[in-house]
């Protein structure tokens, strides 16, 4: 007997069915938008697909009357330069870390208490001394995403080089290799991919102190725009800005996926195997 | 079958409450039970102290209905809920009120004017002693608030425009940590901040609402429908009111001193920030300012100002594109889309003894 569980749908089904939530949330969107709209037609709650495409007509393709630029590549730009500098000075101070509190036992007893309790220490709650260290500019910015980011990708590249296998490191001192050689060329290869993977775990959670940055103090960028209109209950602006920001996070990811995998081929198949 | 039937459920309660989002908002009707937002500020700690002591509760009964007033921590967010219809009431400034609800569609009575900020609001410049020193500086304030509006009229003070300065958006709460940031130079705040900041080094106040009197006022609006449908909330709102006002009149130490300890300070910082409030104690001074010529004046700066911000969403072809009502039957702006009103009903009542 053929049972449920084992039918597989076809590649275009999949995609219709992959399809299918979305349509069906956005149908129920426009239903709910409509019936709110029909008792106020000011309801700025959950705007009309009309008002949506004048919104991102407004922000996305015509010039701001105070300023002369589109605001929508000013914020996007803005964030992504905050998210990447971020994220990239994250994942270098995680190699620079992770490595030595996982490979060195005399590191790892100094320093790994240490670096496990920073990492509990909510940098939201810490944000006034942020400011007056860093002040109120771009540094602070990138600060709480790199005071955000750091401590988890450390903890995990730690975990990971402790994992690889004692018998791999003795036989590569057998061969003769030092310390820093095995370092170089034992534990950086295998480590490399995992840091990616790390780094795209971790990016939501960037996302978070990017948006949460900009909300505190900010002059453009994306989380700005979204708290600056949350004021007057723009939600023909945020909606859009919402599912940009999502799309933007979606393709990030995908694009180290495959840029991991592309670079690392064996990480996959292992990966597969498992 | 029981997991199938257990997600089927669930699917079938969020879709309800999705209809409910869209159904549920404002539908009005003579009712019994009201509810109230209010957030913490200088000038609406007296709602606090009735709604503590039972004030509220004994008026309410007066008038056969009962009052929740609920404390929302975000202002904004508290305005936000009550123009989707979550309360009945809520308290905010002219500005707010002209830009969130009334320019979201949904009419609303301001229906006690409790008091203007003659001081709370200030420009604080680091190290610099004059307001036309501020050209070129980064001010970092909460864009589009009554602070950027007071930041634009201390600039217009000197013959200056936004364009001679910069405006970075700050969250109130972080302000006092911004000021101790060596890059933040000039900003513009509200009490309990100010004052906060006032006693930091180098912290000179270059303008403050003072010199803008009465353009900055603070009050409880109250749906403009629910009202007329149920003009007993309004009376006993009103009541309650006046009978702390009293009590605040008489510098009754108790009842401050319960205020001061609910907004965070002491008695001392109640008063010293009650000092650059101008409370209407009296309800026929309430009275007074509704009618006066000077409210459709200021309310027409602020519609001025709010358009050219954006603030009257993208719809508005002109600053007049919201009519406002007054007591006295003048209005401001397009008479066939009066969104504001302004009345002297109640605090009237209220002065003549009547409720």
């Amino acid at each position: 007997m053929k049972r449920f569980m084992n039918l597989k749908p076809s590649k275009a089904t999949a995609l219709l069915l992959g399809l299918l939530p979305f349509l069906i949330a956005g149908l129920f969107y426009i239903v709910a938008s409509d019936l709110r709209l029909a008792e106020n037609p000011n309801d700025k709650l959950l705007p009309s697909m009309a008002s949506f495409s004048e919104a991102i007509d407004r922000m996305a393709f015509t010039p701001s009357k105070r300023t002369g630029e589109i605001l929508f590549l000013e914020d996007t730009s803005a964030s992504l330069q905050r998210l990447g500098l971020g994220i990239l000075i994250s994942a270098v101070l995680a190699i620079l870390i992770g490595i030595p509190l996982g490979f060195i036992p005399f590191i790892r007893a100094g320093f790994s208490p240490f670096v496990a309790a920073f990492s509990m220490v909510p940098p939201m709650a810490i944000l006034p001394i942020l400011f007056i260290i860093f002040g109120m500019d771009e540094i602070s910015k990138v600060a709480l995403i790199v005071i955000g980011v750091t401590p988890l990708i450390v903890r995990d590249l730690q975990q990971r080089v402790s994992e690889i296998p004692a018998e791999q490191l003795i036989k590569a001192q057998t061969l003769g290799g030092s310390s820093w050689s095995i370092v170089i060329r034992v534990i950086l290869p295998q480590i490399f991919p995992r840091l990616l993977d790390s780094v795209r775990l971790t990016l939501g959670t960037a996302w978070i102190f990017l948006i949460s940055a900009e909300a505190i103090s900010a002059t453009e960028g994306l989380g700005y725009r979204i708290f600056l209109v949350r004021r007057y209950m723009s939600m023909d602006v945020i909606l859009p800005y919402v599912a940009w920001i999502t799309f933007l996070a979606f393709l990030f990811d995908y694009l180290l996926k495959k840029f991991t995998y592309k670079l690392f081929p064996w990480y996959k198949a292992g990966k597969d195997n498992s | 079958m029981k997991p199938f039937f257990k997600s089927t459920s669930k699917l079938l309660v969020a879709a309800t409450l999705v209809m409910g989002l869209g159904t549920s908002s404002l539908m009005a009707e003579v009712k019994n039970k009201f509810t109230v937002s209010w957030t913490i500020y200088v000038g609406w700690m007296p709602w606090d102290y009735a709604q503590q002591k039972g004030i509220v509760d004994k008026w309410a009964k007066k008038y056969g209905i009962e009052i929740d007033l609920v404390q929302v921590n975000d202002y904004i967010e508290s305005i936000n809920q009550y123009t989707n219809g979550k309360f009945d009431g809520c308290l905010m400034t002219n500005m707010d009120a002209l830009t969130i609800p009334a320019a979201g569609g949904v009419d609303s009575t301001a229906v006690i004017m409790g008091d203007f900020s003659n001081g709370n609001d200030g420009i604080i410049l680091k190290g610099k002693k004059s307001l036309a020193e501020i050209k070129g500086q980064n001010v970092n304030l909460v864009e589009l608030s009554v602070s950027h509006y007071l930041l634009a009229r201390g600039l217009e003070s000197v013959g200056m425009s936004e364009r001679d300065v910069k405006v970075v958006n700050t969250s109130d709460a972080d302000m006092v940590a911004a000021y101790s940031s060596s890059d933040v130079t000039s900003l513009v705040t509200w009490n309990p901040q100010l004052s906060e900041i006032m006693s930091m080094k180098d912290a000179n106040l270059v303008f403050d609402s003072s010199k803008i009197p009465g353009e900055i006022i603070d009050m409880l609006v109250v749906n403009t429908e629910t009202l007329n449908d149920n003009p007993k909330l309004a009376k006993a709102l009103t009541g309650a009111w006046f009978e702390v006002m009293a009590l605040m009149k008489k510098g009754d130490t108790k009842a401050l001193t319960f205020m001061a300890e609910a907004s965070g300070t002491d008695l001392a910082g109640y008063k010293s920030q009650l000092n650059s409030t101008k409370m209407f104690y009296d309800a026929s001074e309430a009275v007074e300012f509704a009618d006066s010529d000077a409210l459709p004046k200021t309310m027409k700066k602020v519609s001025e100002f709010s358009y050219d911000h954006g603030l009257l969403g993208e719809g508005a072809p002109n600053a007049e594109f919201i009519g406002v009502e007054f007591p006295n039957g003048k209005t401001f702006g397009d008479p066939s889309n009066i969104k504001l009103r302004f009345i002297d009903t109640y605090v009237k009542m209220a002065a003549e003894g009547k409720l």
